[in-house]
């Protein structure tokens, strides 16, 4: 199973709408949203926190959230 | 004239809201606190045309009406107030022409509590870079209300804004949220509906899931209670309500807003590319706050050399020029040097906020969070901890008032517990003449010099102490909360030096008025401890005349030394000498017991009450002769110098560690909202300096 922590940098992938309850209410509100395309930017080391750009917002977030939201990957 | 509107400025952080409000009101502003909460509230007046004012609230930055901080919460709850003059009449919501699509999530959250809501499209200068095109007149008609293009940096559109918001009553309020609710759950929203008729169906969904029920009455407690058991069916309808939103929005921007993607530049990624990277990054990091230290040494000496000498002048005259009692003496030995000792940190604290307040200005902070965040979440904090760490070696009061922005609460907690442990600017002059008295000023390596290698130690010793502590509170706080962390990386932008200076002054004044209170009251209980006494206190001057009156001192020494007894006997100098058997194994005699008791008001002026017992010529803080009077001091017992090595570093630990400082304990209270965090700090941080400097000591003497 893909989640946005099993992405690569540079890597794309599209949100899962099986996610929706994983995901918390802020991020979905700050654009992380089901159907939506998700790309990983940049990570810290040890891969967290990740930093990604989602529906036009870019955001860090931990690896503990990115690796609840369920991803399918774009090539 | 007609009456004020009251204004509210609503928005995404990042969106240059702030410079919105600095446009429309000037330096017309003034900071308060919001009634229960110490949020600061930013207001300002605006002139909106010749007959009409209004009142401009600069709320938060905020993605959501849902708060996950409590500066985020302030939003939600001014605009429910119970009381109906702090509601605005008109609602602005700042929006990014870039990324509309979220601020248009709170627009129409904010829309929902049915306020007029005018929406102001900011940074519209950049609409052609970076190729995009908005239908006004279409999203208007969409969204039901004003919009204004403008660019708060280049001063475009404000008269347009202002001229909608004295045209506020033309707007008719909108609620999408019944068609929402019937989306999601029909019956469910229309029995919560029921549960008050003051109230709307959005206003009372919102009352349930903030569990914010003070507005209703005790039966509509009980009625909507009911509704409060099942808090995962409320989360479940929070996500759809959020889902249904973007829907709409999304299908408003399709006929809306047009990206033309190749006018997209990459100067972010390039740029995080470097400041992101795992290696550079952090040597830019730690390069830029090495930097930033060395030219707040640098910048700050001359004014706080100017600041010394302008107050010391002052007392002089003062004491010169009124005639001689209590009152001169409560001015020049009390009030005087009490402010005097507040406004000698301005200068370290406005060149250390410049810094902070450009490096958050240009979006680098954000790529700090980032880096640090898993390191500091070893111990306990998290990203957004670095930023109160680096400012508490400024002071640590505007720190920890810095912390309000980390949502985790054990995150926050851990951070303002141990930020008193960095190295603030009150222990600098403490550690500046203790250094000069017991480190040589030698070279070592033939460059390095010794004495500025122990501060630098000191510097490192608070930050280890810091981490240390907040490793411990980490595994022994046994805390449930959430730990969820997200930061938006904003655009990297040059920073607007209005915008930067008026934080550095608002920040400077926070610091002025809400320590500098304490520091000023403290002063002034220790001038009158230090100035009166039992009765043995009224004996001291006589004693002295007589007993030294044979021995042909000149009228100077002869005042010194009644000064020296005075102290000896007034209830602070008792005070000293009945703490002298706790602090004797530190090596410590009862003058520097009055000394740590003195530093309660602010640690730097152990040096100016040390100065007082010593009867130091003239008291002007003139550092030579203190410290040559310091250390010419013998210890009686063993017949050694008072301020050896020893004794020496046993006051440098004890200074690195002990919390002495009054405003600190008070501004803690008031974020923790209990005595409980203060006192184990308090206790915390004395039994770890006395045990280190006892344990120093011991072992050196």
């Amino acid at each position: 199973m893909n989640t946005i922590a099993t992405l690569h940098v540079g890597e794309k992938g599209i949100i899962s709408e099986e996610s929706l309850d994983n995901i918390p209410l802020k991020l979905l509100e700050m654009g992380c949203l089901p159907g939506t395309e998700v790309e990983l930017l940049q990570v810290a080391p040890l891969k967290d926190p990740m930093y990604i750009c989602v529906n036009g917002s870019h955001l860090a977030i931990r690896k503990e959230t990115a690796c609840q939201i369920i991803i399918s990957k774009l090539n | 004239m007609s009456k004020r509107i009251k204004v509210a400025l609503i928005g995404n952080p990042n969106t240059g809201k702030t410079s919105l409000f600095n446009q429309l009101t000037g330096l017309n502003q003034k900071v308060g606190n919001y009634p229960g909460v110490t949020v600061d509230k930013k207001q300002g007046v605006c002139k909106l045309s010749n007959n009409q004012t209004a009142i401009i609230t600069d709320l938060p930055g905020t993605y959501s009406i849902n708060p996950t901080s409590i500066d985020e919460s302030i939003v939600l709850k001014t605009l429910m107030s119970a009381q109906k003059d702090e509601q605005p009449d008109v609602i602005v919501i700042v929006a990014d022409i870039e990324n509309l699509k979220r601020n248009l999530l709170l627009f129409s959250q904010i829309q929902d509590l049915e306020t007029p809501t005018i929406l102001a499209l900011n940074m519209a200068d950049q609409l052609q870079r970076k190729g995009i095109s908005i239908d006004i007149e279409e999203l208007e008609k969409e969204l039901q209300t004003k919009v204004v293009l403008m660019s708060a940096r280049n001063n475009e559109g404000i008269d347009e804004l202002k001229a909608e918001i004295s045209n506020y009553a033309s707007i008719k309020t909108v609620t999408n949220f019944k068609e929402i609710s019937k989306k999601i759950d029909k019956s469910y929203f229309e029995e919560l509906s029921k549960v008050s008729d003051k109230f709307s169906m959005y206003e009372l969904w919102m009352l349930l899931t903030k569990q914010h029920t003070i507005l209703l009455s005790e039966e509509e407690k009980t009625a909507i209670h009911f509704f409060g058991h099942d808090v995962s069916q409320q989360k479940k309808y929070q996500h759809k309500e959020t889902i249904y939103r973007y829907q709409k929005i999304n299908s408003i921007l399709k006929k809306t807003y047009k990206l033309d993607k190749s006018k997209a530049t990459d100067l972010r990624s390039k740029l995080d590319k470097v400041f992101t990277h795992k290696i550079f990054g952090y040597i830019i990091f730690f390069g830029l706050l090495l930097l930033i230290f060395q030219s707040i040494f640098d910048w700050a000496s001359t004014p706080m050399d100017f600041i010394d000498g302008f107050f010391a002048d002052i007392s002089m005259y003062t004491k010169n020029n009124l005639p001689a009692g209590m009152f001169t003496d409560l001015l020049t030995d009390g009030i005087i040097p009490g402010i005097g000792g507040v406004v000698i940190f301005i200068p370290q604290i406005a060149i250390l906020f410049l810094f902070i307040a450009i490096l958050e200005e240009t979006g680098y902070m954000s790529r700090v969070v980032f880096l640090m965040d898993k390191i500091m979440r070893r111990f306990g904090m998290s990203g957004k901890s670095v930023i109160p760490l680096i400012s508490g070696t400024a002071c640590a009061i505007p720190a920890i008032m810095a912390t309000r922005t980390i949502s985790s609460w054990k995150e926050r907690l851990i951070t303002i517990l141990v930020t008193p442990f960095t190295t603030c600017s009150a222990r600098l002059p403490v550690y500046a003449i203790l250094i000069a008295l017991i480190i040589p000023d030698t070279k070592v390596f033939g460059f390095l010099n010794l004495q500025g290698i122990t501060l630098l130690g000191l510097y490192v010793l608070g930050f280890l102490a810091a981490i240390i502590a907040a490793y411990i509170l980490h595994k022994t706080l046994k805390i449930k909360s959430n730990s969820f962390f997200v930061i938006e990386m904003p655009n990297y932008k040059v920073p607007s030096v209005k915008n930067v200076l008026l934080d550095v002054l608002e920040k400077t004044k926070a610091f002025v008025f809400g320590a500098g209170k304490i520091i000023l009251a403290i002063s002034i209980v220790l001038w009158f401890l230090a100035s009166h006494g039992p009765s043995s206190f009224k004996d001291a001057e006589r004693n002295v005349v007589e007993n030294v009156a044979n021995q042909g001192l000149s009228e100077n020494e002869l005042a010194q030394k009644v000064a020296s007894a005075k102290l000896e006997k007034s209830y602070i100098g008792i005070a000293g000498k009945t703490i002298e058997p706790v602090v004797k194994p530190l090596g410590y005699d009862w003058k520097i017991g009055i000394g740590l008791i003195a530093s309660f008001a602010a640690r730097e002026v152990f040096i100016g009450t040390l100065a007082t017992i010593y009867s130091v010529e003239n008291n002007d803080e003139d550092t030579s002769t203190i410290k040559e009077k310091m250390a010419s001091e013998i210890n009686p017992v063993t017949g050694e110098k008072r301020f050896n090595f020893a004794t020496g570093i046993s006051l440098l630990l004890f200074y690195a560690f002990a919390m002495q400082c009054m405003a600190t304990l008070a501004i803690v209270k008031r974020e923790t909202k209990s005595w409980k965090w203060p006192v184990i700090q308090l206790v915390g941080m004395g039994a770890l300096a006395y045990l280190s400097a006892f344990i120093a000591y011991q072992f050196l003497k």
